[in-house]
């Protein structure tokens, strides 16, 4: 963090994102929320209908409080191999993955993405601070980082027309990116970096500049897009898109593990569905294999399960069971009607064995009519994979709508 | 049993008399006048308190002339006791900075990321590092907080009730597993010095983060085992914030006069002015206590609330004590290391490196921005005087609590760490006294240019005068130094840690027992559990009732 | 290289120190192949004895032998292969200017004002420290007890130590060795004693070897320590200087088929698919096998030898904070001849000589070294072992002296100017009780902490290579992950005073890892 701290930073608890101003402009509700220091919006007109232009033409998301992480130098890939589960040999430059980290008992600190920008130098980005993890796993590596949140303005573009508006500035060449490729395009004020990658399930991409591209940028787009009702979204809507597109999401499906107090309350990546990014057969040490090779062979705790729940009261804070009134054998931590696979759908965790694909599993209800508490049972079905997951996520060349 | 019998005063026996009248005292007597019992509390000055006690010794000025801020008191004991009827309000303040030889100065912000930004105007590197620690202390907080309320075990003993409780203590360490157990066995037995270096880089960081770990012990910020300490200051907590402080309203004697209404309300009888020379016994057996003037008061039981030095040498007849807790009180280890000044003033002093509308006056700041500074001052200490550049915790209460001091005018308190019980083995001279109180009133003048012309009254406290007029011996703010080897079943001493004393009916329910020191009133309310246990009373005091 | 040797080690150790010996001798007599890697052309580590000048020859590091595990010493049949004592049990002389000098054995103090009344006292508190140093000593002659995940060896030496504890000792001192264990010497004399000359020598006892003052508590049980390990911590002095010591080792090694490499300095411990698959020396020799035991400072081991990227992140940064700070530096004397120690005899020469004249000035020698800074007055443990020992010196006397208190990190660095510096003050120290000995002096040095660490290989010149304290010992040494000798690494285990139960020249640790190896491999 090079930028300097003004001795009156205290009058402002809040920072400003550099994409604050355009925000604003398209405020009518005065709903904000703090992530990560900035002020971001919650809604900025209606949830459902920004959660649409996710799904629908394309939809602004203001990324910039993302915790960004630049690691380069000789051994940066020695040192990501170390820090992360996945193979990072196999990352190529200009490509992105998706992946989580854990700590030494092979429990989740985050997940994020990793974009390998060049042979020895990563960026990283993550929900939580990471400076004490890459800190600690720095020891004995030849490599240097630096934490560079505040310096990166970042845009998440994302729906069905994202791909056409990006052609339309001009980006040369961008349909031919594949899934969680990045590239480098020209644009006034220095290189913008774009990634297609993204946390709603859907065609989209993810814009990473200087802050004072920022309003640029954010002027471009809507130049480029005028013709396709382009919106920018407050977190409500991207709430709705990520459970949806069954993501999970830290301090809300898991708590990180280096933040978490109560012995057992940390999660493993097996336990977070997340078994293809372990790659424990990859010849090195990472963080957690010993424990995880360990889990891997005496079982794990709790199983991710995606539910298709009955009826079309969100199973919000509910709990699981195995029958109606049966045992409790765990809890939704993400519900949420999915407008577009038009499902009741949650995320939660039972204990193992329970939660294979195809089991039914109970879920108590609560909710209010009128100010009023009901309480139904659900059936719920544990499903093969997210509720949204359409062919245009991945397909190169995308459709232009 | 009864309602308490009208007679003759002279003929009146009592079921329980607590001495000393400080919060522990107060709270242990009014948990056994709830359960019913006649009890006479007697305290030695004409007023009550102990050190949880504002005076007004100065115009309408209130002093918190020892105990001045609040967070460990326990939420259960204000509820069960009903404290807010009887007047007690503890408010959270905000704000708290330290203040830099070069003018600068670290806040304390209750917002994270307002706090984060400080920190990262300090030292960038060490903003993550700060969550990181907070973390930890949550951990240990978590681990600590429900013993608090709990009688420790004997680990020699084969009774039911040890053997349940070490399987309690061993589940919640069996719980930690390995890594957290070492984690946990290195907090409590290394420096606060070694454990901010594992966390910051920044000395001004981690003076700003030690700092309260050495108040009131006789070690150094580089002396194993003060991390603790530094729990013993974050376990508290207002409304449920870990951490957290807050002023009684009207002073600290506010927590005292609403814990004697509670005790009144339940029937309970307070005599002040009435000093005990000895608590008698005969044929083993309790019988009361006689008091300085002559006066003998009979009850079955007699709690002292006094520390264990002044209870088994002071007011006990060495013969009842028996020559092994007289052996044991003479080792327990109560050396006094703080003073305290108590100042009023006629305005609220400038700070030059405060920016002039920052509400950070509003909460405790510390003069000592680096360890090594910090470290020297103890080495001053050992050697036999007061430091000379001081660790300070300076508040001025009446920035929140308006009833403190006239209007536009404040009442500042002054914690001061170190001053020895004795100035190179002489005892203090109201010159030396003076000298002292000049030491840091200069101190505080180097960084606020108005504040001595500012001073309309002083009162010096070193550790003498603390003796002197609440009793606490050495001067000892914990009642007894909160060392590995004085705390849990160690506490006061092996054998003695359930408050029970070496003759049937006699019992201690001060901070010399667990869990220690502070305004926490935590053992007044165990060694009431003990005694209704004893007399077989079904008990209603509670247990630690956060659930966590 | 080749591969050709693959596998013909079941074994390397890494380090011929005696710890390394032990256990390799350990090993070799269960039947397997193992070698000896030293770097240096002699071994023995920190027992070690080395030319001082021409014709003088000096313990080079340790200079007593009062810790050795007499299991080692048995099982090994050490004296069969030439362990001889040239002293047993000495006393301790505490040095007084004016010649009333205190002198204390395991169970008498008389001299420097003791009363008789005191003398019992001391007689009574060494009594009851060796009746705690008793109950706790079996743990050090054992792997630590896993309290998480015991097995039957764990439960029955759990019960064990509750039987010692609850039984053996009486539910009364059982209590009191709970409150005394996490105090410091300072408040347990304090409580015991009056006599200040008394005090003084104990609480360097407490002090020796740590980075702690008498002020600061924990070193109550570096106090205990001294006497849990060996003969009850009787003070002897082998025939030779301490590399005799090793040598009997590494012969009782040699002797049961472990092979012994002297000049072969390991550069690194090479990992290949997350195990461990042997090391390559200094001169680029590859040696294979698929269990490598290093006697290497732990953080040596992880941090140079293996390399922190084969090593998860929390276990490394556990590591880092493994405090090993050493405080005492060691100082050699070749006399022409002896010195006039005021009131003492050339007998009484020959025993312990300290200079802790009292606890007070012991602090005061501490409170430098926190700061960076040596000590103007520090304290000493002085031997004069040519007095006993012929054959350290062809004529006049050898002196090798601990002193505290030196920090590894010398505000300023330890420049040669600094070193001199210490030296003078050190030799200074030592004249105020014996004036004339500048007059013997034939030829003087000091080694600092730094000077440890890079002669010796103990980090941060701690010779316990890893301080000694609650949260550092039994089964939380050096760091839980690898508290049984087996490193987080498949293969890889340590066998070093970093292990439990810690330095000295004691051999338990060699000894345990050796057991708790061989016992891995049955299950």
């Amino acid at each position: 963090m090079t930028t300097e701290i003004d001795r009156d930073h205290w009058r402002s608890a809040v920072k400003f994102s550099p994409f604050y101003n355009k925000l604003k402009d398209h405020d009518m509700v005065n709903m904000w929320h703090r992530w990560a220091g900035y002020t971001v919006p919650t809604v900025l007109e209606n949830t459902t209908f920004e959660y649409f232009a996710i799904r629908n033409t394309a939809s602004l998301f203001d990324l910039t409080p993302m915790s960004k992480y630049r690691i380069w130098g000789p051994e940066a890939l020695d040192y990501m191999n170390r820090l992360l589960p996945r193979d990072m040999t196999k990352l190529r430059v200009g490509r992105v993955a998706y992946t989580a980290w854990c700590d030494d008992e092979g429990m989740v600190i985050d997940d994020g993405t990793v974009f390998r920008v060049a042979e020895d130098e990563y960026l990283l980005c993550a929900q939580e601070r990471q400076m004490e993890i890459l800190k600690r796993n720095a020891i004995g590596f030849d490599i240097e980082f630096e934490e560079i949140s505040d310096e990166i303005a970042a845009l998440s573009f994302q729906g069905p027309v994202s791909c056409k508006i990006l052609k339309n500035m001009g980006f040369k060449d961008i349909e031919t990116m594949k899934m969680f490729d990045l590239r480098y395009f020209d644009f006034p004020g220095g290189e913008v970096m774009i990634s297609r990658s993204g946390y709603t399930g859907d065609l989209g991409y993810e814009l990473w500049m200087k802050n004072e591209q920022a309003e640029p940028m954010w002027d471009a787009i809507f130049d480029a897009g005028k013709d396709y009702n382009i919106r920018p979204i407050g977190g409500n809507a991207l709430e709705i898109a990520r459970i949806e597109a069954g993501l999970i999401a830290a301090n809300v499906d898991f708590s990180p593990a280096n933040e978490t107090v109560r012995p057992g309350h940390a999660k493993s990546p097996f336990e977070l569905g997340l078994d293809w990014i372990v790659k424990l057969d990859k010849g090195v040490v990472f963080n957690g294999r010993r424990a995880l090779l360990k889990e891997k062979q005496q079982g794990s705790r709790f199983r991710f399960v995606r539910l298709d729940v009955e009826g079309n009261k969100t199973a919000c804070n509910a709990y699981l069971f195995d029958k109606e009134n049966g045992k409790n054998i765990g809890y939704v931590s993400s519900a949420v009607w999915a407008p577009s696979a038009k499902k009741n759908i949650a995320l939660g965790f039972v204990d193992m064995p329970h939660g294979k694909v195809g089991d039914i599993i109970w879920a108590e209800i609560y909710y209010k009519k009128e100010l009023k508490w009901n309480r139904r049972w659900a059936k719920c079905t544990v499903m093969d994979g997210p509720a949204w997951n359409p062919p245009r996520k991945t397909k190169t060349p995308p459709d232009d709508f | 049993m009864g309602p308490p019998t009208k007679g003759n005063e002279a003929m009146k026996k009592y079921d329980v008399i607590v001495i000393g009248a400080g919060h522990n005292g107060l709270t242990n007597a009014a948990f056994l006048a709830k359960a019913g019992l006649d009890v006479l509390m007697v305290e030695k000055n004409d007023y009550i308190g102990g050190a949880s006690v504002s005076r007004n010794l100065h115009k309408d000025w209130m002093y918190s002339n020892c105990s001045y801020v609040c967070s460990l008191f326990r939420p259960e004991i204000y509820r069960y006791l009903n404290l807010g009827k009887h007047g007690l309000q503890v408010v959270t303040y905000n704000g708290g900075f330290s203040l830099t030889d070069c003018g600068d100065y670290l806040g304390s912000y209750s917002d994270h990321d307002v706090m984060r930004r400080e920190i990262q105007r300090h030292s960038p590197i060490d903003v993550d590092a700060y969550d990181r620690y907070y973390t930890e202390m949550a951990k240990w907080c978590r681990f600590i907080r429900p013993l608090l309320l709990r009688t420790p075990p004997d680990p020699t003993s084969f009774k039911i009730r040890d053997l349940d409780e070490l399987r309690f203590l061993a589940k919640k360490f069996g719980e930690l597993g390995h890594k957290d157990l070492h984690d946990f066995m290195r907090f409590f037995t290394i420096s606060v010095g070694d454990f901010v270096d594992q966390f910051f880089t920044s000395d001004l960081i981690k003076a700003h983060k030690a700092g309260s770990a050495v108040v009131g012990t006789n070690l150094g910020p580089y002396s194993p085992g003060t991390a603790y300490v530094l729990l013993h200051h974050y376990m508290g907590d207002v409304d449920g914030a870990t951490g957290a402080w807050g002023f009684a309203r009207g002073g600290m004697g506010a927590v005292a006069k609403a814990l004697a209404g509670a005790f009144q309300e339940h029937g309970g009888e307070i005599r002040t002015g009435s000093g005990v020379e000895q608590i008698t016994v005969k044929n083993g057996k309790v019988t009361g206590v006689r008091l300085e003037n002559g006066e003998e008061i009979k009850a079955d039981r007699v709690v002292s609330n006094l520390d264990a030095k002044r209870t088994f040498l002071g007011i006990m007849d060495p013969k009842d004590a028996g020559e092994k807790v007289v052996k044991a009180a003479k080792k327990f280890k109560i050396r006094g290391s703080s003073g305290k000044l108590n100042i009023a003033l006629n305005g609220i002093p400038e700070l030059s490196a405060l920016p002039k509308d920052s509400k950070l006056i509003q909460g405790d700041f510390h003069v000592v921005d680096n360890m090594e500074a910090y470290e020297r001052s103890y080495d001053e200490w050992k050697s036999g005087t007061w430091s000379k550049n001081p660790y300070l915790d300076v508040l001025i209460p009446s920035l929140t609590d308006p009833t403190m001091a006239p209007p536009g005018k404040h009442f500042m308190s002054v914690f001061v760490q170190y001053c020895p019980e004795k100035v190179n083995g002489q005892d203090w001279t109201p010159e030396l006294v003076k000298q002292f109180g000049d030491t840091v009133i200069n101190t505080i003048a180097k960084y606020s240019p108005n504040f001595k012309s500012l001073i309309e009254h002083v009162e010096v406290r070193t550790p003498g005068k603390i003796e002197e007029e609440i009793g606490l011996t050495g001067g000892n703010i914990f009642q007894g130094e909160l060392s590995l080897s004085q705390l849990m079943f160690n506490r006061p001493f092996p054998g003695y840690s359930q408050y029970r004393g070496p003759v049937n009916g006699m019992y201690m329910c001060g901070s010399s027992t667990h869990p220690g020191g502070g305004v926490m009133a935590a053992p007044g309310a165990n060694a009431a559990r003990e005694i209704l246990i004893d007399m077989k009373i079904s008990t209603t005091v509670p247990e630690d009732e956060g659930d966590d | 290289m080749t591969d050709s040797n693959k596998n013909k080690y079941d074994a390397i150790i890494v380090g011929g120190g005696h710890n390394g010996l032990v256990c390799a001798a350990y090993l070799a007599k269960a039947g397997k192949k193992v070698i000896v890697l030293e770097a240096n052309s002699q071994v023995g580590g920190g027992a070690v004895t080395s030319e001082l000048c021409y014709g003088k020859r000096i313990s080079y590091c340790a200079h007593f032998l009062n810790q050795l595990n007499t299991h080692v010493l048995k099982e090994l049949n050490l004296a069969a292969h030439g362990l001889k004592f040239a002293a047993r049990d000495l006393s301790t002389v505490s040095l007084d200017r004016d010649g009333d000098h205190l002198i204390l054995t395991k169970n008498s103090a008389k001299g420097g004002g003791i009363t008789k009344e005191e003398a019992v006292a001391y007689k009574n508190f060494m009594m009851l420290i060796h009746d705690y140093a008793k109950t706790l000593g079996f743990l050090m002659d054992s792997p630590p007890i896993d309290i998480f995940n015991p097995d039957w060896d764990d439960k029955l030496a759990a019960l064990k130590l509750g039987w010692k504890l609850r039984v053996g000792l009486g539910a009364e001192k059982m209590s009191e060795l709970l409150r005394m264990i996490g105090m410091n010497i300072r408040d347990v004399l304090n409580d015991e004693f009056e006599n200040n000359k008394l005090k003084g020598a104990l609480s360097f006892d407490a002090v020796l070897g740590t980075h702690t003052g008498p002020y600061s508590p924990g070193n109550f049980l570096n106090f205990l320590y001294r006497y849990a390990a060996g003969d009850s911590g009787a003070l002897n002095i082998p025939e030779g200087g301490m590399g005799a010591v090793s040598n009997a080792i590494a012969s009782s090694a040699t002797a049961s088929g472990a092979e012994v490499r002297t000049d072969a300095r390991v550069r690194t411990i090479n990992v290949e698919n997350c195990a461990v698959s042997g090391v390559t020396l200094e001169n680029g020799e590859i040696i294979n096998s698929s269990m490598v035991i290093s006697n290497a400072n732990t953080k040596t081991t992880v941090f140079d030898l293996v390399g922190t990227r084969h090593f998860e992140a929390d276990f490394v940064l556990r590591m880092t904070n493994y405090r090993m700070r050493g405080a005492a530096a060691k100082l050699h004397i070749a006399l022409h001849a002896l010195p006039d120690f005021k009131g003492l005899s050339k007998e009484d020469l020959a025993n312990r000589l300290l200079i802790a004249p009292d606890q007070e000035d012991v602090e005061r020698a501490f409170n430098h070294v926190k700061y960076g800074e040596t000590s103007p007055s520090p304290m000493m443990e002085i031997s004069i072992p040519s007095l006993v020992d012929k054959s350290l010196a062809d004529n006049g006397h050898v002196l090798s002296a601990t002193v505290q208190y030196a920090p590894y990190a010398l505000k300023g660095g330890w420049t040669e100017e600094a070193k001199a510096a210490f030296l003078e003050t050190c030799i200074d120290r030592i004249a105020e009780y014996a004036p004339d000995i500048r007059e013997q002096i034939e030829h003087a040095e000091i080694l600092t902490p730094k000077d440890l660490e890079d002669r010796f290989g103990m980090v941060g010149g701690n010779w316990h290579h890893g301080e000694l304290t609650l949260d550092q010992m039994l089964m939380l040494r050096p760091v839980p992950e690898a508290s049984r000798y087996a490193l987080p690494l498949d293969g890889l285990y340590i066998c070093g005073a970093g292990a439990h139960p810690g330095g000295g020249v004691m051999g338990a640790a060699g000894r345990n890892a050796a057991k708790a190896i061989l016992k891995g491999e049955v299950k």
